[in-house]
């Protein structure tokens, strides 16, 4: 029962019992950020929404609702992905990545909850669709899903915990593991699906290049393929943070697999143009259309050839489909609810520099949050 | 019965009666620093739920006398226009649609649709996501943005006073008849014979069939889109967008739910096999 503070050259240990954390430069950035924007989101639970952002009657979603929310459970989706592929197809070799994705999606969802918390008005009704069931709405099925499967990642993850500490309960865990699985695997996939059809009666306001009747089944099909590369960016941040080298054979196949459902998801998206007689909007010289071609061809067209090109046994070009490809992802959500929906609001929006701050330091504290998990539980390396 | 109103836009002054009976009614405030209720630059807001928009508009022979009242030909060279405009005014609330686009988006039953034709708001179930502002096919919705605890707010139609029987206060109060309070079923076959008798009306009853028909309808003899109303509204009512799409939802998850339970036991089955057969080998090999 020590408590350690031990200082090296390049960063600080603070350890205590069988707990430790390394703190370095930027480790001390990030947890400044953290710091900052907790003290942003008690001035804004006080003074109210207009305090701190440029939201108002035109522009009733913005950068939080498309950053935490939507671009936030897309993200955090690789979870359930990987979980279908090792957990219920039983794929071995894939077993070490599973907890790594899992941790992402849970710390993903839990930073979606903690933005939208403080970006709803009446945060301390937040538990009212629980009770008032409004069931005709797609948010309604989002929030069900989204609670529910945090509640699951977390008994998913008490496996890990249990490891280390309150070990009696560990085998309950491990029998009852596939029950969690399976449930962990429906609810996402309803609910990121239901994320888009929350845009469905948007018809003819938001733009048609993103509008579409199976606008759901796009937003189920990114929420997928962004899993394996956002994998690829975590392995770039704990081979920074801790030299760990996720094996390339384990990117490279899942990297694959969602190279295929890219391909898929790229000719349903020109398929959809096409049936609807839209086609003619990729030649159209606007910024929905510049907006939408970047998004496609860089978090999209071109992550599909580097996946099925030689380029792919390289780890810095499968950094830069992880890479892309993520930043795709983002792109597309934030055009649903900004760029598309520009047009119709009439007057541009920018968020203020507080709404960038809050965002970037919930992103800060999930990172924090996550090397502390790393450093301290079997994370990176379980078979 | 359901209950609407009937605006005739031919008959209004501009005088803002109505706004002023609404804010009384409802007990908000007068806002001009950053939202009109009447004039040119009138919008809805949080504390106006109802407003009179000021257009001028060509002059043409339709916009002479049409209707009955003369009071609406105000021209506007009394102003400052010229003589080939005049003055038309709209009033704005809540269209309070049949099937409304802010009742199906709320996750959380803060709108609700009653049986008489207002749809008002319950605060205490509302969670304030806003998303019945992007709902709302016609932007009605509006937010207390400057406020630490805030509310959605939007024209109930005075649900109560329309409970009862009685008309909204605005309509109460309006001295030239611009808006007749009554039975949906009546006003809309009024208001249908009113424009096919007198061809100095455009020939469309907004409201009719915007978003699948709402309780409030109006008739006009300057043509809609010169007046600020939007045209792009669906004809079919905003809910049956997501309506089919969570209908089947516990139909899908269910069936994949049972889909992966059995791909769960396949594939583990499979891999026992294989385990088995290696065994097998191995033992074969052994003996």
């Amino acid at each position: 029962m020590d408590f350690n503070i031990e200082f090296n050259k390049w960063f600080i240990r603070i350890s205590y019992d069988h707990w430790s954390f390394r703190i370095t430069p930027i480790r001390a950035f990030l947890i400044l950020l953290s710091v900052v924007t907790a003290f942003l989101m008690l001035y804004r639970f006080a003074f109210g929404l207009q305090s701190v952002s440029n939201l108002n009657d035109h522009w009733p979603w913005g950068l939080w609702k498309g950053w935490a929310v939507f671009a936030g459970a897309a993200m955090a989706g690789g979870g359930y992905g990987t979980t279908f592929l090792v957990h219920i197809l039983h794929i071995k070799q894939l077993k070490p990545i599973v907890r790594r994705t899992l941790l992402i999606s849970l710390l993903g969802y839990t930073f979606l909850l903690v933005g939208l918390f403080i970006e709803i008005g009446r945060w301390f009704n937040f538990w009212r669709p629980f009770v008032s069931w409004g069931h005709e709405s797609a948010l309604f099925e989002v929030f069900w899903c989204v609670s529910l499967y945090t509640i699951i990642q977390v008994l998913e993850l008490c496996e890990v915990v249990t490891e280390k500490v309150f070990r009696g309960f560990h085998w309950i865990l491990v029998r009852y593991f596939p029950i969690l699985a399976i449930i962990g695997v429906m609810l996402p996939t309803l609910h990121q699906s239901s994320l888009g059809a929350i845009y469905l009666m948007m018809d003819g306001r938001l733009h048609p290049l993103w509008w579409s009747p199976i606008i759901f089944l796009f937003f189920l099909l990114s929420s997928l393929f962004v899993g394996p590369a956002m994998l690829v960016m975590e392995s770039v941040l704990v081979g920074y943070a801790f030299g760990h080298k996720t094996p390339i054979s384990i990117l490279k196949t899942l990297a694959r697999i969602g190279g295929g459902i890219m391909i898929f998801y790229l000719v349903l998206k020109i398929g959809d143009l096409a049936i609807h007689n839209e086609l003619g909007l990729l030649l159209e010289c606007s910024f929905e259309n510049a907006a939408f071609i970047t998004e496609l061809l860089v978090g999209v067209i071109i992550p599909i050839a580097i996946v099925f090109s030689p380029l792919v046994n390289r780890r810095g070009w499968i950094i830069v489909y992880g890479f892309l490809t993520s930043f795709g992802v983002f792109f597309n959500r934030m055009n649903v609810v900004i760029t598309g929906m520009a047009r119709d609001a009439g007057v541009i929006y920018y968020p203020t520099l507080f709404e960038v701050v809050i965002s970037f330091g919930l992103v800060s504290t999930v990172v924090l949050i996550y090397l502390f998990l790393c450093e301290n539980f079997n994370i990176l390396n379980c078979e | 019965m359901a209950k609407g109103v009937l605006v005739n836009l031919t008959k209004c002054i501009g005088c803002g009666s109505c706004t002023v009976a609404c804010k009384m009614y409802n007990g908000n405030q007068w806002i001009n620093d950053r939202a009109a209720t009447d004039g040119e630059r009138a919008e809805l807001a949080d504390e106006n739920w109802t407003v009179i928009q000021k257009f001028r508009v060509p002059r043409t022979p339709n916009t002479e006398n049409a209707g009955n009242s003369e009071n609406a030909t105000k021209k506007s060279d009394e102003s400052n226009g010229t003589d080939q405009e005049i003055w038309r005014f709209v009033k704005r609330q809540c269209m309070h649609c049949k099937e409304p686009g802010c009742v199906s988006s709320c996750f959380a039953k803060a709108f609700q649709k009653t049986e008489a034709g207002p749809v008002v708001y319950y605060p205490d179930n509302c969670v304030g996501c806003r998303y019945c502002m992007l709902a709302c096919p016609f932007k009605v919705p509006k937010f207390e943005w400057n406020k630490t605890i805030p509310v959605i707010t939007k024209c109930v139609m005075c649900g109560n006073r329309v409970a009862n029987g009685l008309p909204p206060a605005c309509v109460s109060v309006c001295p030239t008849n611009v808006m007749k309070f009554g039975d949906y079923d009546e006003l809309l076959a009024e208001a249908k014979e009113m424009i096919r008798q007198d061809a100095r009306f455009v020939q469309h009853i907004y409201g009719e069939e915007e978003a699948g028909g709402t309780s409030w309808i109006y008739i006009s003899d300057t043509p809609f889109e010169q007046l600020g109303f939007k045209m792009n509204v669906p004809k079919k009512p905003i809910p049956s967008y997501t309506s089919s799409y969570m209908h089947s939802t516990p139909v899908v998850g269910a069936v994949w739910g049972l889909i992966l339970t059995g791909l769960y036991f396949f594939t583990k089955r499979k891999e026992q096999v294989k385990a088995a057969e290696k065994n097998d080998s191995i033992e074969t090999e052994n003996s």
